[in-house]
């Protein structure tokens, strides 16, 4: 009995989760436009999606400034929390309220501030400033995730490597990144899917021609949302699923070869 | 001294670092220079896509096109300048406010000659009464869609989204305007009476229908009525051309207390730098074959005289979609007035808060 509710639980836990990914997957293939009736089978929206040059090139913009604002906040970030992490304790309370702030403010603030800054600095509006808005507001969450690795670390690993001879630069390399790795590597995924899905501050901080998918998918709204999107979303969820796969079976293998070796 | 070191090193980073985006900035000027780009603001899904191509290439400029979700939205970033658009398409209410608000320029209708084809009833209209700041794109109504395999009765009064037969499979919009409006015209009132008794009876009205109201609803009412969850729902004419497209069971009727009636106008925002080429491309919107195929793709009804001839028969005789003149006597385009807006917003919220 306890068994089965413990099982039920789970259960449920994951029919919440995957049931809209679930619905959203099936309409992709549904003939018609609306999501109240089904009307046949059909590959359409697939085919139609590759010639949509509007979420094409809002796909592209997505994934660009995905990838380039997750990897500068990332070696922004991890600098700036190894710099927080020796400083002293009255430095450190404040920084660290300067760097909650952004987590805390509404995201609609960051972005009509952002937005009113450029304007302010004679920015044109584009690709430019919104990768640094994103930029912008993936730093903290790098910070914050990486602190919390830093406050593990024995401090006298790194005086040690001082000690045997390594200048410090190498033995941030070589001692104290290596144990940091988890922690750079969750601020770098954090920040990836935050700025994948940001909406907000991206329709703030862009400006003509340049669109992210969440703008697009938002501004269909009146009009109801096309099957394009839920194909292309279905799209995404298979491909973020095959790379879990992949590096899920990767790292188990590995860990299979260092048993091997130290047995 | 290890600190002057840090901050100058600080200060000379910060310099390279600007001095790298005005870079670009400059590049992409000297770009837009030698050829123009036009930016293209407009509602999400609302043009058939293969038209900016054909504009590319009859006129070879590059068109960045763009799209909002509200009004609203559109207005924030052209009133902020944070975006320089040289075309964008809003609808009556807001032209009427970018207009007292010098947002817009005025277009050079000679160099549209195009216009002739819109209709004329569809000309001087009241948001714009000397037609100096917009070109017609869409237009409609609001009604009331119906299921008629739940709905016996001919439907033609707004006083049937009253009637206790129909308790909770009533469909309202959750939109402030349109609501109160639907209000006002079943009491025989103007949808933009500033009379504060005429609005409080109205919400009266409102307050005594919320048992029989299944949900306040805005974009899902097309799924939900085209899934059959309701019998009667107030909705936009585009909208429910497209439901019944989708369920044949459906009808939509325009009630003969009177609606509101809807433009979404093309129009010149003052961030333009392109005027000429934002003229040429609100008059290629306007030749025929272009404006046939947005308004066969969209589905809402077109105000192009040559467009309407070239689309199904059924949809341009059919009343409920192209109302004659006649059929639009009690008619109303919202007009704007921020004192009266803080009323209706007061209304509204006492109303969806009991």
């Amino acid at each position: 009995m306890k068994d089965f509710l413990k099982r039920f639980y789970v259960f449920l836990i994951f029919a919440f989760l995957y049931a809209p990914i679930i619905v959203l997957i099936i309409f992709s293939f549904n003939d018609s436009k609306s999501r109240g009736n089904w009307s046949g089978f059909t590959l359409k929206w697939y085919r139609q999606l590759f010639h949509d040059q509007q979420i094409m090139n809002a796909l592209y913009y997505t994934i660009i400034v995905a990838v380039v604002s997750s990897l500068v906040a990332t070696v922004i970030g991890t600098a700036a929390a190894i710099g927080i992490h020796n400083m002293n304790k009255f430095k450190k309370a404040v920084i660290m309220n300067i760097t909650y702030l952004p987590v805390m403010n509404p995201d609609i603030v960051t972005g009509i501030s952002l937005m009113i800054l450029f304007i302010f600095l004679r920015m044109e509006l584009g690709f430019i400033t919104l990768l640094l808005s994103h930029i912008t507001f993936n730093i903290p969450y790098v910070i914050l995730s990486v602190l919390p690795k830093l406050r593990q670390l024995n401090k006298h690993m790194y005086e040690a490597a001082l000690d045997l001879g390594a200048t410090p630069l190498y033995a941030y390399r070589k001692v104290i990144l290596p144990q940091i790795m988890p922690g750079v590597i969750t601020g770098l995924l954090l920040a990836f899917t935050l700025s994948l899905d940001d909406f907000i501050i991206s329709f703030f901080t862009t400006g003509s021609g340049v669109a992210n998918l969440s703008i697009v998918v938002y501004s269909m709204a009146r009009r109801g949302i096309s099957p394009k999107i839920n194909a292309l979303s279905t799209l995404m969820f298979v491909s973020v699923l095959l790379l879990l796969i992949i590096v899920n079976r990767r790292t188990s293998k590995d860990n299979n070869g260092k048993r091997r070796r130290h047995a | 001294m290890k600190n002057l070191f840090r901050i100058s090193l600080a200060v000379v980073l910060f310099s390279v670092l600007i001095s790298t985006f005005t870079g670009c900035k400059g590049e992409g000027k000297n770009n837009s220079k030698s050829k123009v780009v036009l930016n293209v603001y407009n509602w999400g899904d609302y043009i058939e896509e293969t038209v900016i191509e054909s504009f590319k290439k009859e006129y070879g400029i590059k068109v960045n096109y763009e799209t909002f979700t509200t009004n609203e939205d559109m207005y924030v970033k052209i009133k902020s300048g944070a975006g320089d658009y040289d075309v964008a398409i809003p609808s009556d209410y807001m032209i009427k406010r970018m207009i007292s608000e010098n947002l817009l320029k005025k277009i050079n209708f000679d160099n549209i000659p195009n216009y002739k084809y819109i209709e004329d009833r569809f000309k001087n209209l009241a948001f714009d009464p000397n037609n100096e700041y917009s070109v017609p794109y869409m237009w409609g109504t609001v009604g009331i869609l119906y299921n008629t395999t739940m709905v016996d009765e001919p439907v033609d009064s707004w006083n049937i989204l009253w009637d206790k037969k129909y308790e909770k499979q009533i469909f309202m919009l959750d939109s402030q305007r349109d609501s109160l409006g639907v209000a006002l015209k079943k009491l025989g009132y103007s949808m933009n009476t500033r009379n504060l008794n005429e609005l409080e009876e109205a919400k009266k009205a409102l307050l005594e229908q919320k048992p029989l109201v299944l949900a306040y609803v805005v974009d899902e009412v097309k799924d939900k009525m085209i899934a059959g969850e309701g019998a009667l729902a107030v909705v936009w004419s585009g909208d429910a051309f497209y439901c019944i497209s989708e369920n044949p069971d459906l009808a939509y009727a325009i009630p003969k207390e009177g609606s509101n009636l809807w433009f979404d106008s093309m129009v010149i925002p003052v961030t333009s730098k392109n005027q000429k080429e934002a003229e040429m491309f609100i008059n290629f919107m306007c030749e025929s074959e272009v404006a046939y195929k947005n308004a066969d793709y969209i589905g809402y009804a077109t105000p192009h005289s040559e467009a309407k001839k070239m689309l199904d028969p059924e949809v341009v005789n059919n009343r409920a979609f192209y109302p004659l003149e006649e059929d639009l006597v009690n008619f109303e385009i919202f007009e704007y007035d921020a004192e009266a807006m803080k009323d209706y917003d007061r209304i509204w919220t006492e109303i969806t808060s009991e």
